[in-house]
């Protein structure tokens, strides 16, 4: 038995029944990253290790959230060599709660912009399922550790699909929470009010025993959410006999790939085989999600990138400049990559005079809407499913010359950041290509133990999570 | 031409809360550069703002002494512009929906009181401190998010002294409710003056300046009377006025051209994601309004009305919170009705002792019992009130009464007809000249002859009885 291909909670399991040492899980795992991540790379500076506090399960953090003297440099060369002082919330109760935080952090897209983890400064991560496939994105590289068992569990950040699109493409369990659940303090802000960090695990269990950990109110973080966190391991292995489901109609329409709308169908029937009735609904402001979405995380991106200014800390032009506006400019001119320069841009127009009634303002508005619509069905219904992603994993550069294709792959996830509501994606089975396809289910705000309830007994009845990628 | 001179001034107000504004760091001023610091006003990656609630309720605290309306919602929003004091690159401020608005204060002109509007009462967070050397600069982040207090006035204000009396008026009711330092040389309290001309007459406003860098009362004046001279020269001349930011350069004593509009910025204000909107209800409105004190100008009104002084004297007994109790005390304690007398104390004497020793009036720690007992002194007419003024002098070196001074240097003045007409007479025969003047109908010469006789008795002749003896003796001889 290796212990790298464990969950989290067969791993304590062991530990509880001295069968085995966190120790030798940290070994086992490297001697993992050592066989394969040459063919994933899904950590980065994987030379470049360090001392840690070896205490309990690892979990893995991607690279956007800060990790006391460890590098949190967002796969960004403007963030060169930044190391922060302080541990961000969620590692401050990890650590609390005795697991270990690994060491290497994993890729992303620069800034979590992006969906492939193809703009990325340290290059791309590769599919465990197909080496030649993006593994999603942002937080791709969670994603492939765990599917990769480079990782027993990992954290990732969702904006606007980061961590349940990625977890789609690599067959793994990944849970955007609740807007205000999980504290944002430490998390290297992308949009404020979208951004949330959230698990990608192996299972069912682990995603329920890693939000467990990580949740609660912040004293730190103004937007989080003073409400009692419930154990999530008590929504586990309940009956959803009689759970009321909705199934979009928007969600099912040209640009969803046949096979992925085949294998969401199936899942489907499974959930009503296992006592789930379902009805389809509408959420008619389905189709200005997008666009509402790049007006308002960009915006809200281009100011709270705009602190990356070579001034205190990352990267700084070693260039000859003139003045203060110089240094400026070719810091930023040479530090961020060409995605994260084009959103600073489209945000930075959306919010100037003149254009911020039209642009920012209307898509507040129209946010609204799009809430209400998930409000109306939530009075209804007790979770809403849908495929997670239009598509499996497309091919490295397939997309990454148009940026609007690219942004199209987040069209089933992002609504539930613009709702602040929470989603899960589970596996629902493989392609012809034997690529993982994702099941997306989502419920009102703070209902997570939904979800935990409706993907556990799928998964268990369903059992994809028993077959791994062959590396 | 004649031109009416427009004025606004924007006041930004350090509030002296413990820590800072969206942080635990402390305020405190004038520490080792950079050691009040943190991620979060370093906003490094990752760092959140946490609204400090204190500021919160100095904010309404100010905005509700200057008579404003407080908002029942209110939000913060980013400014966005990059210099290296800013280190978020962003500064937290409010834009549309400002903690309150449409208020005004009441100032006391020498031309009678002028009401000057407020138009709102924002919060924002301090930048931090530029320090340049020769060809490097260094920053010091500790003032970095010290909760600052904007204070917008209308452009009611229509000339330098306006805006001076204005400014003196404002400072005066913020120290009263204890919640900033309102000192300009630490720079916890700036101001900012915008100014414009029109023709005499003409309603449409003309164009403006924004002028920087103002650093005490008298600046904002000079550079207003700078400005109006420039602008005046300028508009005959026909040159026409660019609506730009200038300098005041203290040292040349003039504005100078900092930016025009054209290079203006372009702040993109949007709502501060990170902080949840605020709802001020109307319980805490009213609770903040019931711990307000009394201010300078009702506590003016009441001092004219149970105290019978006049505007101008109830107005700079008033100025300070702490004198203005002194001087209540001095007035209640004080055994006649008319209180003029230590009105004029107040404003004589002990402001001239304070501003020698460069302290307050109650700084000057003279009991409001010891103080009634020397002017009890005058009245009796017992000492002149040139004794009295040394006596004061001494009372606040010694920490001596009134009384003990008195009897110890034998200061009693002579008002003994008697005794003063025996020194009458004598000056009388020195003087034959001043007395011929005296039958002449020169006034001048009988104050010359009391002088004399005041010096002749060592000061402690009765300048009154003398006047009447003297009289007496030149008008019968």
């Amino acid at each position: 038995m290796n212990l790298y291909s464990l969950t989290a909670h067969e791993l304590n399991e062991l530990f509880k029944a001295k069968r085995a040492k966190p120790q030798e899980a940290i070994d086992s795992l490297n001697s993992r990253i050592e066989e394969v991540e040459g063919k994933v790379k899904a950590y980065v500076r994987v030379n470049h290790r360090s001392q840690i506090d070896v205490k309990g399960v690892p979990v893995t953090i991607t690279d956007n959230i800060c990790t006391e003297n460890l590098f949190t440099e967002c796969c960004s060369k403007i963030l060169e060599g930044f190391k922060p002082p302080y541990d961000a919330t969620v590692i401050r109760k990890l650590k609390d709660a005795g697991t270990t935080i690994f060491d290497l952090k994993t890729n992303m897209d620069e800034f979590a912009f992006g969906s492939s983890t193809e703009n990325s400064c340290f290059g791309p991560t590769r599919n465990p399922w197909n080496t030649s496939c993006v593994p999603g994105g942002s937080s791709g590289g969670s994603a492939a550790c765990v599917a990769a068992d480079e990782a027993i569990w990992a954290l990732g950040s969702d904006t606007g699909g980061s961590i349940r699109q990625p977890a789609s493409f690599c067959g793994v369990v990944g849970l955007k929470p609740t807007y205000g659940r999980v504290s944002r303090y430490g998390l290297i802000a992308f949009a404020s009010s979208l951004d949330q960090i959230g698990p990608i695990t192996k299972d069912v269990e682990d995603s329920a025993l890693l939000t467990n950990i990580i949740s609660g109110f912040d004293p730190m973080d103004s937007t989080s959410a003073n409400i009692p966190v419930p154990d999530y391991t008590k929504s586990l292995g309940i009956d959803i006999k009689g759970i009321k489901i909705g199934i979009p109609k928007e969600y099912f329409v040209q640009g969803l790939d046949p096979e992925v709308k085949i294998l969401a169908h199936e899942a489907i029937a499974k959930l009503k085989s296992l006592g789930a009735d379902y009805k389809e609904v509408s959420l008619p402001h389905t189709e200005y999600a997008v666009p509402v979405y790049y007006i308002i995380a960009t915006a809200e991106a281009s100011s709270n990138l705009a602190r990356f200014d070579g001034v205190q800390y990352g990267f700084r032009t070693k260039g000859k400049i003139q003045n203060l506006i110089e240094m400026y400019k070719e810091t930023r001119g040479e530090g961020f990559g060409e995605e994260a320069k084009r959103r600073i841009i489209l945000g930075t127009f959306a919010l100037s005079h003149g254009y911020y009634d039209a642009y920012y303002l209307r898509a507040l508005k129209v946010r609204t809407l799009i809430k209400q619509d998930f409000d109306k069905v939530f009075k209804e219904f007790d979770c809403i499913v849908t495929p997670t992603s239009p598509t499996t994993a497309f091919k490295i550069s397939e997309k990454a010359e148009d940026p609007l294709e690219m942004y199209l792959s987040d069209i089933y996830t992002i609504s539930a950041n613009l709702a602040g509501i929470p989603a899960i994606s589970i596996p629902c089975g493989f392609t012809k290509d034997n690529l993982p396809v994702g099941l997306q289910i989502l419920a009102k705000p703070f209902a997570e133990e939904k979800l935990f309830t409706v993907a556990h007994a799928y998964e268990q009845n369903a059992g994809w999570y028993k077959i791994k990628p062959k590396l | 031409m004649s031109y009416e001179v427009v004025i606004g001034l924007e006041v930004h107000l350090q509030l002296k809360t413990r820590t800072k504004a969206f942080c635990g760091c402390s305020t405190e001023f004038g520490a080792e550069p950079n050691s009040q610091v943190c991620p979060v006003c370093l906003g490094f990656p990752g760092s959140l703002p946490v609204f400090n609630l204190t500021a919160l309720d100095y904010g309404i605290k100010v905005a509700l002494a200057l008579n404003c309306t407080i908002q029942e919602h209110t939000k913060f929003d980013r400014k966005n512009y990059f210099y290296p004091d800013l280190p978020k690159a962003y500064q937290i401020s409010q834009y549309d929906l400002p903690l309150s608005k449409n208020g005004h204060i009441d100032v006391e002109l020498k031309q009678g009181p002028k009401r000057v509007g407020i138009t709102r009462v924002h919060m924002e967070e301090d930048a931090g401190k530029l320090i340049h050397q020769d060809d490097y600069s260094c920053v010091d982040y500790n003032r970095t998010g010290i909760p600052l207090l904007e204070i917008v006035s209308e452009p009611d204000i229509r000339s330098p002294e306006e805006a001076y009396q204005y400014l003196v008026t404002l400072k005066s009711i913020i120290a009263y409710l204890d919640v900033s330092d309102c000192d300009m040389e630490k720079g916890s309290l700036r101001c900012d003056a915008n100014i414009s001309l029109r023709p005499a007459g003409q309603i449409e406003l003309g164009t403006k300046t924004e002028l920087k860098n103002l650093n005490s009362f008298k600046a904002v004046k000079d550079a207003l009377n700078f400005e109006i001279m420039r602008q005046t020269q300028a508009l005959d001349g026909g040159v026409k006025i660019l609506q730009e930011t200038r300098l005041w350069d203290e040292k040349v004593q003039q504005t100078i051209s900092m930016r025009t509009k054209e290079g203006a910025q372009d702040y993109r204000y949007f709502p501060e994601p990170d902080l949840p909107e605020i709802k001020i209800t109307q319980e805490k409105i009213n609770e903040v309004k019931s711990s307000l004190p009394e201010l300078p100008h009702e506590k003016m009104l009441r001092f004219t009305k149970e105290y019978g002084l006049s505007v101008y004297d109830a107005g700079i007994l008033v100025y300070s919170k702490a004198d203005a109790s002194y001087a209540e005390e001095c007035m209640k304690a004080y055994f006649s009705k008319d209180k003029k007398a230590v009105a004029n104390w107040f404003n004589g004497a002990l402001l001239s002792e304070a501003n020698a020793r460069n302290s307050s009036l109650s700084g000057l720690k003279v009991a409001a019992a010891n103080l009634i007992e020397l002017i009890g002194y005058v009245d009796r007419e017992e000492i002149s009130n040139l004794t009295a003024k040394v006596v004061l002098t001494e009372m606040i070196d010694t920490k001596k009464t009134a009384g003990t001074i008195i009897k110890e240097k034998s200061l009693i003045q002579i008002s003994d007809t008697g005794a003063l007409d025996k020194i009458a007479r004598q000056i009388i025969e020195e003087n034959p000249k001043s007395v011929a003047d005296f039958k002449t109908g020169k006034n001048n010469a009988l104050m010359f002859l009391v002088g004399q006789v005041m010096r002749k008795s060592g000061g402690k002749a009765n300048p009154k009885v003398v006047q009447e003896v003297l009289k007496g003796r030149l008008t019968n001889a």
